[in-house]
């Protein structure tokens, strides 16, 4: 672990990897948006915060200013070479990565996989339901999305512990150490290499073999280095997210009791709780880098300076939701942007909801009554969840 | 008394992402295309009892993509 300097001033000096914003981001954004709405810190090269929904909401869509070939504020960063489109492209290249990538993703496509994610969560809770209590992050969480990804990528999933290792590395030791990202970056590619390169010749009905045979518009099929930079995409952004935020909506369960009570007298509500937890506890902050010089809500903005593109900030903003600080689960009106905002909108956001709707529902049908156990320890970086969330049945 | 208004929803192709908030609150209202983005059903006509659906659909999409028109 890097030493690093401790926070002298939020405003001209946050650092999203200090120890207090990992613990509790939430009080940091609500008194920024207050008193310095566009922060800004020399650390990582120098990067702007903004914490208001519309700044936030400009500058997604803002591609012609804000790039998306550096996707986050860190100390170092992949080569331009190990790109993972469409997430690192932009106009116009960016628009053919994503179409290959979304008729998989569609809510039809989604829903062929929920009883295999059914299946997933009834084997993980019969593994811990008579033993009074769990990690539900690291015995529950975690292991759903990873499943059901390697199920859709074919490949195997007693490989999960590998590629658990490779998110690790690039979502958050990646964050400060260049040679643990490389090496992910380098395994990553070394390992889907080889059923890349078999799906060519032999296409079967997984993902890769899907990617394999698609085209660019002149009629060549994608290149190997378009592929596996969108495999490596799908695995790390598809996994450590969605493990999070069921990680943080077990723990809101875990730690709110009528809300829980709530969700198990009322399934229905399972969606649309979904919807508000994702607006509470967004997992995931993006970046973008400044590629032009321009003004945000009268603030200049220099070009080279990366920007924190902090989603869970702008669903906090009171100025567009009421209560912004409470848990409503039947909260109606919710545009919030867990999913990001513009020509970015997360690929996976209906195989998430999937998932996080087949989780809650079966954890809170076969364990209706739990609590927190002991201390829950948060992951820092671009995604944000619990990865120790200790809780007790009953 | 007067005709009843009558609602239409409507999509804009230009700013719909495919979030896929609108069909999810109003499944009659909006289908959805091979890359999921949205459309409304039909033309767009809110059938009586609807109408809170069709403005739910409008209030949650993140991309302010959905309107109701009163016609």
């Amino acid at each position: 672990m890097s030493t690093r300097p401790p926070v002298s001033d939020w405003a001209t000096d946050w650092d999203h990897l200090d120890p207090r914003w990992v613990e509790d981001p939430y009080p940091i954004w609500d008194d920024l948006r207050q008193t310095c709405p566009i922060a800004h810190t020399n650390r990582f090269g120098g990067a702007y915060l903004p914490t208001r929904y519309q700044d936030i909401r400009a500058i997604a869509y803002d591609t012609q200013h804000f790039s998306s070939r550096k996707v986050a504020v860190r100390d170092v960063h992949p080569p331009n070479d190990r790109g993972a489109p469409p997430i690192t492209s932009d106009p116009p290249r960016h628009r053919l990565a994503r179409l290959v990538l979304l008729p998989p993703f569609t809510p039809a496509a989604v829903e062929t996989l929920r009883p295999g994610a059914q299946a997933i969560c009834n084997a993980l809770i019969d593994a811990f339901i008579d033993t009074g209590g769990c990690d539900a992050a690291a015995e529950y969480a975690q292991h759903i999305p990873l499943k059901v990804m390697a199920h859709l990528l074919g490949v195997p999933e007693s490989d999960g512990d590998r590629f658990r290792a490779w998110i690790n590395a690039t979502l958050q030791e990646g964050a400060t150490d260049q040679p643990a990202l490389m090496r992910a970056l380098e395994e990553m590619t070394e390992y889907f290499r080889a059923p890349m390169l078999e799906r060519r010749k032999n296409p079967g009905t997984d993902l890769i073999s899907y990617l394999v045979q698609q085209k660019y518009p002149d009629g060549r099929l994608l290149t190997d280095n378009h592929v596996l930079g969108s495999v490596r995409l799908l695995l790390v952004a598809g996994v450590d997210t969605t493990w999070s935020a069921l990680g943080a909506f077990i723990w809101h369960l875990a730690k709110t009791p009528e809300d829980r009570r709530r969700l198990v007298a009322e399934p229905d509500l399972i969606p649309t709780a979904i919807e508000e937890l994702l607006r509470a506890y967004a997992p995931v902050t993006m970046a973008r880098e400044v590629v032009a010089e321009t003004e945000i809500n009268g603030c200049p903005i220099k070009p080279g300076q990366m920007v924190l593109l902090s989603f869970p900030a702008a669903n906090r903003d009171p100025a567009i939701f009421p209560d912004a600080e409470r848990v409503i689960l039947d909260r109606r009106e919710n545009r919030h942007v867990a999913f990001g905002l513009g020509i970015h909108r997360c690929i996976g956001s209906n195989l998430a909801r999937m998932e996080l709707a087949v989780a809650l529902e079966e954890l809170l049908r076969r364990v209706p009554e739990f609590g927190l156990a002991g201390p829950v320890t948060w992951s820092k970086g671009t995604v944000r969840g619990p990865r120790r969330l200790p809780i007790r049945f009953g | 008394m007067p005709n009843p208004k009558t609602l239409r929803v409507r999509v804009d192709a230009n700013k719909c992402q495919g979030h896929n908030r609108c069909k999810a609150v109003a499944p009659e209202l909006f289908e959805l295309d091979e890359y999921g983005n949205a459309r409304a059903s039909g033309d767009g006509r809110v059938p009586p009892g609807q109408e809170e659906m069709a403005s739910l659909a409008k209030s949650n999409c993140p991309e302010f993509a959905v309107e109701v028109i009163e016609e």
